[in-house]
Formats: C-alpha cells, sequence, structure tokens
C-alpha cells in the first residue's frame, strides 16, 4: 500500500517534481503558516525538488526576534533555520513585500534569495506543484 | 487525467469544502481518475461521523462517505492536523487513551506523505481553501 511505501520517506517512484511552498501569511494570526512548514519538513524526506516563498505578510515568518511568551503561541521560528539540515535551501522572498513592509535581508533569520514579483512569477510557472499556506 | 484533491477548510463554515466535493463528483463524473483526496487544516473536520447537521441541509461528511464508497476513493485525514482538532480513529484513540473515535466511513487517518505523494502522482493537484 501507498502508507508503506511513501510513509517512511524515500523515493520509490523515482519520480522528482519541483514543489513550491508558498507562505503569504503572518506566522501567529493563523494556523497555516505552521502546519505549512509540517508539511515541508515532513516532504523533505521524499525528495523532491523544494522552494519555499514568502509573500505579503508571509514574509514576517522569517523575521528575527519573534517572541510569543505572552500570547501563549509556541515560537515556531527557529524551525526556519532548520530547514538547511532537511536540504530545504531554495528561500525565496518577494522584494515588494520585503519593501512595503520595511523589511531588509538584515531582518531576516534565515538567508533568502530576494526576487521581484515577475522573477517569482517566472518560477511559480516553472513548478509542477504549489501549496499555499 | 490523474487529479489529487487537498481540502484544506473546515465544513459548513467554508464554501471550499463544498467545492472540493463537487470538483470531485464532477471529475469522476467525466471520467477522469482520483488518486486522493487529502484533508488538512480544519479540512480535518469534514471527516468526523458524529457531524449532525439539520435534516434539510446537506450532510457534507455523508456525502463523501457515499462518493467514496461509489468510487473507492482514498480519503485521507492528515494525522497532525487531526490530532489538534480531534479527529481519531480507533488506532489513535487507543494510542492516545481516549474514550472514543470519531472517524467517518471510508476516510482514513495518514500521515503528510500522503500529500506529497498526491502530488507526486497526480497529473494536477487542486487544492481548495483560502
Amino acid at each position: 500500500m501507498a502508507d508503506e511505501t511513501m510513509e517512511e520517506g524515500g523515493n520509490p517512484t523515482g519520480v522528482v517534481k519541483k514543489f513550491m511552498y508558498v507562505n503569504r501569511r503572518a506566522p501567529y494570526g493563523t494556523v497555516y503558516p505552521l502546519e505549512g512548514l509540517e508539511v515541508v519538513l515532513i516532504g523533505a524526506a521524499f525528495e523532491q525538488d523544494v522552494s519555499m516563498a514568502f509573500v505579503d505578510d508571509g514574509v514576517y515568518q522569517l523575521k528575527k526576534g519573534q517572541d510569543t511568551a505572552e500570547t501563549g503561541m509556541k515560537n515556531f521560528s527557529p524551525a526556519y533555520r532548520a530547514l538547511e539540515m532537511y536540504d530545504v535551501e531554495k528561500l525565496y522572498a518577494e522584494k515588494e513585500s520585503l519593501e512595503a513592509r520595511g523589511l531588509t535581508q538584515d531582518d531576516l533569520l534565515v538567508s533568502v534569495e530576494v526576487l521581484s514579483t515577475a522573477e517569482l512569477t517566472e518560477l511559480m510557472e516553472q513548478q509542477d506543484v504549489i501549496l499555499n499556506y | 487525467m490523474k487529479f489529487g484533491i487537498v481540502v484544506n477548510e473546515g465544513p459548513y463554515t467554508h464554501q471550499a469544502a463544498d467545492t472540493a466535493y463537487q470538483f470531485t463528483k464532477a471529475a469522476l463524473e467525466k471520467g477522469h481518475e482520483i488518486v486522493r483526496v487529502f484533508f488538512y487544516h480544519d479540512g480535518v473536520n469534514n471527516g468526523t461521523r458524529l457531524t449532525t447537521p439539520p435534516q434539510d441541509e446537506r450532510n457534507i461528511v455523508k456525502r463523501w462517505s457515499e462518493l467514496a464508497q461509489q468510487h473507492k476513493l482514498d480519503l485521507v485525514v492528515c494525522v497532525a492536523a487531526a490530532q489538534r482538532r480531534g479527529i481519531v480513529d480507533r488506532d489513535e484513540a487507543k494510542r492516545h487513551g481516549k474514550d472514543a473515535d470519531n472517524i467517518a466511513a471510508g476516510f482514513r487517518i495518514s500521515g503528510l506523505g500522503q500529500l506529497i505523494e498526491a502530488g507526486v502522482l497526480a497529473d494536477r493537484l487542486v487544492a481548495f481553501g483560502d
């Protein structure tokens, strides 16, 4: 059964597709960013060509110095630093989204490639699967 | 064409749960293949058999169960999202010491790998939600 072949990871099908995870929401207002990150971390075991894009309020997910102590929420931002260990190395942030929020690369807790909307659009068109969180 | 379906929103609150069903049904009627329907985020709530809507309203959960039976659909509820929201099958209930389970007929609980696999196997992965 599929469950047994793919649940542990690996890539029995041998098919490698381009998966892009698009993160466009602020980190704690909804559960989407946290559960989206869980997909990326679990999905990393399946040997696909993975990238993550951060657009709109999604760029706030990468903001340094997140402190959730008074909200009762778990601060999951350290997990973004672990992405590299999972071989998730293609991280893109949209230039316009960063600028509109007064953010630069220096404000982010991981190194990203900053792309314009047009460049990101082009990259999205090359993807096989886009999951939106 | 082979479609993978992702349902990201709960029943009744959000049209996405209805649209996902209508799309799946229409695709099957047109002769397409549905490799899997994967329920994530609040979408896992589409899989509780304890749903009891008023009698003159559609029963979203039952509708999925019936479609699954007719077409041998693979309806997968994400285990991580399900645990947060209290959707459990017998095994999960036992493992976590719960006094009941609530998974609906035709649904099964499994991991996020099933979502990735659906993306790999399908020609198109279609997600419903915001």
